[in-house]
């Protein structure tokens, strides 16, 4: 018996939505762990995908930056070819790719609540049926799923696609765990509270007096870094995690274990939503 | 940015129950992983606790092995006494200590729904509220209880067992929001099927095997170093934002 190893080394990981946030942090975290990491993001054009798979390179491993909109399966399966062209395996799967919503159900546009339904859910479908017939091919891999605190307690007060999707993707994870086990695939989800991302807020916990509003709501007291759900993904990549799958980790700082609720935008001052 | 170490280098832990099954290898993974280690069990008679310890010191770690039951306040109290005089300091603390019974509603005895309910309950209150006073002192801690799928599901033959893990796992909860704000995180594991002698009869059968094996998704039964595992992701800092939580590590059973 030995300390399990953390370590992705010779491994191979594709991240979706990674040009920040949790999804950088991600492809980093797997990145020192050793692995080559291919990222995508639908948006290139701010030279963000890029700079990450610059970050990866300098860590001494290979890296691929691919646009795709994970909720086209044209762009899927390019991506997924493009990823097997250059690594010729993929060990991991990150579906993190999502997008930020606010609008409440009597304002809701059939459009925005497709979109947003789409890239999380369907995405985390269309890129885990992808990577999950490659892998079955293989008799290994495993596939991390982000959803959020969202999909288990409503924080909006109001109806949105947001947390519904999020709790579809905890499902989905449980499905799928049973689905490709039996080909040695683990699938699990991670669930974030309130972390320093861009769509947490919409970023608005930068201002002092919004975070302390929040990290009262906190039982540990704070707002997180992205790299905290990066380690939390790396634990479920590994050996050490070897009898966990169709399982979510809520990784939330004890938020969920009491009765509140990350703040609605409405009780927080100065933050403007669009 | 660096890989988070599941390196519990200079820490102290306490695992109670943890003569043999998944106590006892939570105590290696943690001498392992370079902390010291106090064990206690119920039993002592048969030197398993004592061997447990001899392994933790040829891990080179400090080891102390305590008989104690953990539903008696005083056995719990003069634990953790003998563990803060001899380490000063307490760290982490596996709530691991529990028994099973398979009684139904209808047969079981008020003697034997204590029982259970008092090792697997109130022996972790007990435990976290001992070492809890310390760690709050401390401004730092963590706590990992041990439940069951059996707190997540119900099982018409565990009562008893059922009810108590469940509390675990609620108590989890509340101990998290009462010992966030002193810097204490504290989780709770829920494996699955894992070779323990507590199934022994489930896995010694190959027929029996068979059906507990196919009955997740990933068709095996664990080794109790797989739990230890995740209880050592749990103590280290690489969950450094997970508290309040329950892994579920049962290979997809309950998914």
């Amino acid at each position: 018996m030995s300390i399990p190893s953390l370590s992705l080394e010779g491994k191979t990981a594709i991240v979706t939505g990674a040009r920040r946030g949790i999804g950088e942090a991600t492809a980093l975290a797997f990145a020192e762990a050793g692995a080559d990491v291919a990222i995508s993001d639908w948006v290139v054009e701010d030279g963000e995908l890029a700079a990450v798979a610059d970050k990866i390179e300098k860590l001494g491993r290979r890296s691929l930056a691919v646009q795709a909109d994970v909720s086209r399966k044209a762009d899927v399966d390019n991506l997924v070819q493009r990823v097997m062209d250059e690594f010729g395996t993929i060990d991991i799967l990150a579906n993190n790719a999502g997008i930020a919503s606010g609008t409440p159900l009597l304002e809701m546009g059939e459009d925005e609540w497709d979109s947003v339904i789409d890239v999380h859910l369907k995405g985390c479908y269309l890129c885990s049926q992808a990577v999950g017939k490659i892998m079955v091919e293989q008799k290994r891999g495993n596939i991390i799923n982000i959803a959020s605190v969202e999909g288990v307690r409503s924080v909006r007060r109001s109806a949105n696609p947001y947390p519904g999707a999020k709790a579809g993707i905890m499902l989905l994870t449980r499905g799928m765990a049973w689905e490709l086990g039996p080909y040695n695939i683990r699938v699990n989800a991670i669930a974030p509270g309130a972390i320093k991302t861009g769509m947490f807020l919409l970023g608005a916990w930068s201002d002092p007096e919004i975070s302390k509003l929040v990290e009262a709501r906190i039982p540990l007291g704070r707002i997180a870094e992205p790299a905290e759900i990066a380690n939390v993904a790396l634990f479920l990549t590994s050996g050490a995690a070897s009898f966990i799958t169709g399982h979510t980790i809520v990784a939330d700082a004890g938020l969920l274990a009491g009765f509140q609720s990350p703040p609605h935008p409405d009780d927080l001052p100065k933050l403007e939503l669009d | 940015m660096s890989i988070p170490s599941l390196s519990l280098e200079g820490k102290t832990a306490l695992v109670t129950g943890a003569r043999r099954g998944i106590g006892e290898a939570t105590a290696l993974a943690f001498a392992e992983a370079g902390a010291d280690v106090a064990i206690c069990d119920w039993v002592v008679e048969g030197g398993e606790l004592a061997a447990v310890a001899e392994q933790i010191e040829k891990l080179g770690r400090r080891s102390l092995a305590v008989e104690a039951d953990v539903s008696r306040k005083a056995h719990v109290d003069s634990l953790v006494q003998r563990t803060m005089d001899e380490f000063g300091t307490i760290d982490v603390l596996v709530n691991n200590a529990g028994i099973a019974s398979a009684i139904q509603l209808l047969e079981i005895s008020e003697d034997d729904w204590d029982l259970v309910i008092n090792i697997d309950l109130k022996g972790c209150h007990l435990c976290s509220q001992a070492v809890g006073r310390i760690m709050v002192e401390q401004k730092r801690g963590n706590i990992i209880n041990i439940s069951s799928v059996f707190g997540i599901n119900g099982h018409p033959a565990c009562v008893a067992y059922d009810s108590a893990k469940a509390g675990v796992i609620s108590l989890t909860r509340a101990l998290a929001c009462n010992l966030g704000p002193y810097n204490i995180r504290v989780n709770a594991i829920a494996p699955g099927s894992i070779k323990t002698e507590m199934i022994r009869p489930l896995w010694s059968d190959p027929e029996l095997l068979r059906a507990l094996e196919r009955s997740n998704a990933l068709g095996r039964i664990a080794e109790p170093s797989e739990i230890a595992n995740v209880a050592l992701f749990l103590a280290s800092d690489a969950s450094s934002y997970v508290s309040g939580h329950t892994i579920v590590a049962d290979a997809g059973l309950t998914a």
